[in-house]
């Protein structure tokens, strides 16, 4: 799949769904992220205008928080987790295997733009770890060889 | 309508929801459940019913709190038969419905607990479970008991009796009711409830702010999550008492973005309360105005610190400021703000409902109540259960959570997240309680307890916590930044056999440190994990400083995979190696390259004779 667009319209559309206040800018951003997968420069040129935030100061924001991207995720995303219970039961064996079936790094795409692959730090399903979520099914009780399924199943 | 009207609709349904006039099937869904099947095991029910012509009824449930046994479904039939079944498959579902539903066999077999009045022989009651037997639900009074979707469920269980309690008394004698529960914080630091309160009440503003907590940033926690799937009404009810208590008329619920179930489940309730008129204008028909809106957090750990918290709904970079001011003073865009817990405020609502006086009998003097906590790592039994405070360890980890698997020994047991510390064996008859943790260089924490085994080294999770608290520290001050960041390249160095013996002294002594110089609780605690290993454990990081061994056989640079005369030649490991370090011939015993070795371990995992071994 090729990198999604998103219309000066859309983008207009999750701005009205909001205040035009500061506190605003996260949830907007949130909107734009998930119609558009990341955060693109043209949103952010808008954003800062229509909220009277400078462009850096939005940049200043958006890297704060793990939960923003610059680039286009790719059709499935798995996120593996690498919280503690999960760190505890051998979640870096699934992660390996998720790199090494996928040939990319944590944070990276694709070039076909099929999947992302992404670590995150807890999706409060410890009881049934290792865990990971594949867009947004959460798997438990994983393991080398189920992930490697799973990820076969897809393709 | 008037809530005795409410009241006695919710009884009619919930007499409804129990009457059992056709097979009603019960399915823990929240998270954890789906996580393990639950919702194809639904379907397979559906189908299965639709199949042979039998009509029933479908709820999904909140958490029950043992999660080890998921998926569970609970069947009910006419005659008053209530019975759970444990790690339910698809495949057991044709069996379960032929032979529970249409002979009425209970299948004693497959059930982990009856439920309900009526007793079967050979099927314990729920309550006898050892995992149940010791635990005490306040905060989980009504997980996987209701259905989270239906608000009536909840108040005929006495929800929002507390609201209407609260709203026909003063603020201040709420506030005061709620000190004399000796309700303490329950989102990490147990400061007291309603003394937190007081301040925010006491300071003159015309407009004040209410918000609920519910970050869990702590990597391995999940009873915040679990509560707000299972009981969302228990919260929102919690936080509209303690928004009456401190006169705001807005709050705001921030929670984080990894749990979208939540969040649905709490516009969903956040809608109901609108309708029953819990919310909105003239709540209950009193002039107390108030309404909640959900914030989703957008992932980083230190958001979960109140000031931090603050910026990040203000649409700024979530950096924590220093207090004073404190919040109750000075809090979102400047005005007096309370932030609560999520399970703080399903306490309030309780203690409202039941009186102090009914809270105080639970728990020791000084912490009063219960508390959840997360079992998760290596232990039999891992789930969610709530305990008086005062409970020793041992109780949590060996009565309730079943021990240790596999026969393995009980090494350590981290409590409080990366803010907390690693309690050895010898700790195991501590009481849990927040002044003996905190003795014990740990902290009580939101809750999380990570249970590890022998096979689990401590400098590896000392390191794994710094690296979680490096990558998370926001960078405002220098001794929690730069601190950090050599904390963990010492642990590194340690655990890639590069360590030398001053390594350790010099962790204790820079863990002070980051501990003394940092604005909050991020770096004030971020050196726990580190200086309780080294203190209970020192022995093992001597073993990876002087002898470059890990007795754990955990890091990587300092074991070696070998096979064991239990090979049988079967060539699985020599597919499975990615790095072509094994040879032999088949029946014939493998061996392997140790230059070649990456250190991966699939060898071990696929090996299904234990000839791969560590050392
Ligand atoms: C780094 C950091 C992370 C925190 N994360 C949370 C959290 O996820 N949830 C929470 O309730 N409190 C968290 N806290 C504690 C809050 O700052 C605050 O003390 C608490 O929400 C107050 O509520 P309580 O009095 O009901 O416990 C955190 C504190 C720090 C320093
Ligand atoms: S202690 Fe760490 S997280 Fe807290 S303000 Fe300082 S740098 Fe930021
Ligand atoms: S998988 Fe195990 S038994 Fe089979 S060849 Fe390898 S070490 Fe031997
Ligand atoms: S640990 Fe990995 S690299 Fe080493 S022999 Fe086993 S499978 Fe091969
Ligand atoms: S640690 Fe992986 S789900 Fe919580």
């Amino acid at each position: 799949m090729a990198i999604r667009e998103i219309t000066k319209q859309d983008i207009r559309g999750i701005l009205k769904e909001h205040e035009q206040h500061r506190d605003s800018l996260i949830p907007i951003l949130q909107g734009i992220q998930k119609k558009l997968g990341y955060i693109s420069e043209e949103a952010v040129e808008v954003i800062s205008s229509h909220l009277n935030i400078s462009e850096n100061d939005i940049y200043g924001v958006v890297t704060f928080y793990t939960q923003f991207r610059f680039t286009c995720p790719g059709d499935h995303i798995l996120k593996v987790c690498q919280g503690t219970a999960c760190h505890v039961r051998g979640c870096k064996r699934i992660m390996n295997e998720a790199t090494k079936y996928l040939g990319i790094s944590p944070g990276e795409t694709t070039s076909d733009y099929k999947f992302s692959l992404d670590s995150v730090a807890c999706f409060g399903s410890c009881a049934l770890s290792p865990v990971v979520v594949i867009d947004n099914t959460v798997h438990g009780r994983m393991s080398a060889q189920k992930i490697k399924r799973l990820l076969k199943a897809i393709e | 309508m008037k809530f005795e009207n409410i009241q006695q609709q919710a009884q009619r349904e919930w007499e409804a929801f129990n009457r059992l006039e056709r097979p009603r099937i019960l399915i823990g869904a929240v998270t954890c459940g789906r996580a393990a099947g639950a919702l194809s095991v639904r379907a397979a029910f559906e189908k299965e019913l639709a199949t042979r012509s039998i009509a029933a009824d479908f709820y999904e449930v909140g958490c029950l709190g043992m999660c080890y046994a998921e998926p569970l479904v609970e069947i009910g039939l006419p005659d008053g038969q209530r019975v759970m079944y444990n790690n339910v498959t698809e495949k057991m579902v044709a069996d379960l419905v032929e032979d529970v539903i249409e002979n009425g066999n209970p299948r004693p077999d497959l059930a982990l607990a009856t439920l309900g009045d009526a007793a079967i022989e050979g099927i314990p009651d729920v309550s006898n479970l050892p995992m149940m037997e010791g635990q005490v639900r306040i905060i989980l009074r009504n997980a996987g008991l209701i259905d989270p979707t239906n608000v009536h469920h909840y108040v005929a269980r006495g929800g929002y009796s507390g609201l209407a309690r609260a709203l026909g008394m003063m603020p201040e004698e709420v506030i005061k009711e709620v000190k004399n529960s000796g309700l303490r914080g329950r989102g990490g630091a147990g400061f007291p409830t309603g003394i937190k309160w007081e301040f925010a009440r006491r300071t003159q503003n015309n407009t004040k702010y209410v918000i609920c907590n519910a970050d869990e940033g702590d990597p391995g926690a999940f009873m915040d999550r679990a509560v707000l799937e299972s009981d969302p009404h228990a919260v929102l009810e919690g936080l509209t008492i303690a928004a009456y208590a401190i006169d705001a008329s807005q709050g705001f619920i921030y929670i984080r973005a990894e749990y979208p179930l939540a969040v649905e489940r709490l516009n969903l309730a956040i809608r109901q309360m609108e309708e029953l008129k819990f919310l909105g204008e003239n709540i209950m028909g009193t002039d107390f105005n108030f309404s909640i809106r959900i914030k989703e957090g957008a992932g980083a750990f230190v958001c979960g610190e109140e000031t931090a918290l603050i910026a990040s709904i203000e649409g700024r970079r979530g950096m924590p400021s220093s207090r004073p001011p404190f919040p109750s003073d000075c809090g979102l865009h400047g005005k007096p703000t309370i932030i609560n817990n999520v399970e703080t405020l399903a306490n309030v609502s309780e203690i409202l409902n039941r009186g102090a006086e009914w809270f105080t009998r639970y728990g020791t003097e000084k912490s009063r109540g219960t508390k959840t906590f997360a079992l998760a790592g290596k232990i039999n039994r891992t789930g969610l259960i709530e305990v008086p405070l005062g409970i020793t360890l041992k109780d949590i980890i060996f009565n309730i959570g079943g021990g240790i698997p596999d026969g393995k020994k009980f090494k350590a047991v981290q409590t409080g997240g990366p803010s907390g510390g690693c309690l050895p064996e010898e700790l195991i008859e501590l009481p849990v309680n927040y002044e003996e943790l905190t003795k014990a260089g740990s902290i009580m924490g939101s809750g999380g307890m990570i249970v590890m085994d022998e096979d689990s080294c401590m400098v590896d999770i000392a390191r794994y916590f710094l690296e979680f608290t490096h990558k998370e520290s926001c960078g405002k001050c220098t001794p929690c930044r730069m601190g950090s960041q050599h904390l963990l390249r010492m642990l590194t160095e340690i655990t890639e056999g590069k360590g030398t013996p001053g390594h350790i002294d010099t962790l204790v002594k820079l863990g002070e440190t980051v501990k003394s110089g940092s604005l909050c609780g991020l770096g004030q605690t971020a050196p726990n994990p580190v200086l309780t290993t080294v203190r209970y454990f020192r022995k093992e990081y001597l073993s990876h400083i002087t002898d470059s061994r890990c007795p754990a056989g955990v890091c990587q640079e300092l074991i070696t995979y070998s096979i064991n005369e239990n090979c049988t030649g079967c060539r699985v490991c020599l597919r499975a190696c990615p790095a072509d370090a094994i040879t032999g011939e088949k029946k014939e015993l493998h061996v392997i390259d140790p230059d070649k070795c990456t250190r991966c371990g699939t060898c071990m995992d696929v090996c299904k004779f234990d000839a791969v071994v560590i050392s």
